[in-house]
């Protein structure tokens, strides 16, 4: 196969994980609102580990788009 | 790729050279990325002094936004390591202000010559190294050889104990890898983004009868910058809070 069109699939199949990032955040923010929907009060001192959680979830979905941007751009 | 008149999105991160230097044979030239990092420093230590300057008991509107950083950081550092974490404050604070600059500074475009300093990985990759290096000899420092039981959680089996630890010592590994990567991953990937979608607005407009279907690739890019200046913040605000957490592991040892 042709290695530049080999990396052009890579990169499409790389970039699936970000994907994976989305179910994870979904996830992370459903169970956020149904816990503050149920203790509202204690909602905002959670508010720090929820970005916290956010920004760890999404560096993976990242990590994923990064190799993608490799192989697209970075040789 | 999305190139319109021949610009590619990946252009805008080539240093430019302003002022050719070497040093034992490294090329040590004074680049727009330095210039980006002397201009943050002046502006944070401008600001800190100028704010602080009549030190009132009750703040002025001005004194008041540097107490806003001081508290913040304070209370992370305090909630994450304990009132000890105190002396490492002064290292939190600075990291915290410095890429929280950096990353918005990134956001004004000037053309050819802004540069996002974080979006190369020889920024973050020296940022985290310091802050790993920093969690291992302080560590090694306080507890000894001690330190290591870190890697050995409290309250496991012992026959579990050759499959843990390797797997502990490769996560307490990844850390400076993950530290470094997920802030230069998350600028680099949304700088693309917004070049990209902002290349699309100049595409569809050059297209003829398509250019009303333009609005919608810059609804989107103002929408991005927005995201992207809330990601600028939060990543300053995750190195900060992690480099807190792993200070913890160093001052507290084991589990």
């Amino acid at each position: 196969m042709d290695p530049v069109a080999a990396k052009y699939i890579g990169a499409g199949l790389a970039a699936i994980g970000t994907g994976a990032a989305g179910i994870g955040l979904g996830t992370l923010f459903g169970q956020f609102l149904s816990g503050a929907l149920r203790n509202p009060s204690a909602a905002d001192g959670q508010r720090g580990t929820l970005l916290l959680g956010f920004a760890l979830t999404e560096a993976l979905g990242i990590f994923a788009l990064l190799i993608a941007l490799l192989l697209l751009f970075g040789v | 790729m999305a190139a319109g008149a021949g610009h590619s999105p990946i252009e805008q991160f080539v240093l430019k050279e302003y002022i050719p230097l070497e040093a034992f044979g490294f090329n040590a030239s004074f680049t727009n990325s330095s210039l980006y990092m002397v201009i943050a420093v002046s502006l944070i230590t401008g600001f800190l002094i100028l704010s602080t300057r009549w030190r009132a008991l009750v703040p002025t509107r001005l004194q008041s936004i540097s107490e806003v950083f001081y508290e913040f950081i304070s209370s992370t550092v305090k909630e994450n390591i304990g009132p000890q974490g105190m002396q490492f404050f002064t290292l939190v604070f600075s990291l915290f202000i410095f890429i929280f600059v950096v990353n918005l500074l990134g956001m004004i475009p000037i053309p050819g010559v802004t540069i996002t300093v974080t979006s190369h990985i020889v920024i973050t990759a020296a940022l985290a190294l310091m802050v790993i290096g920093l969690v291992v000899l302080y560590g090694l420092y306080k507890h000894g050889f001690g330190f290591f039981k870190l890697f050995v959680p409290s309250g496991v089996p012992a026959w579990l104990l050759p499959l843990l630890v390797p797997i502990e010592i490769i996560s307490f590994i990844s850390r400076p890898i993950s530290l470094s990567v997920r802030l230069f991953a998350n600028m680099l990937a949304g700088h693309i983004a917004l070049k990209i979608f902002a290349g699309f607005i100049g595409l569809l407009l050059g297209a003829g009868v398509w250019a009303v279907l333009s609005p919608l690739p810059l609804a989107l890019t103002v929408a991005l910058t927005a995201l992207e200046i809330l990601v600028a913040v939060l990543q300053a605000y995750v190195f900060a809070i992690l480099t807190c957490i792993y200070l913890n592991d160093a001052v507290h040892g084991a589990h």
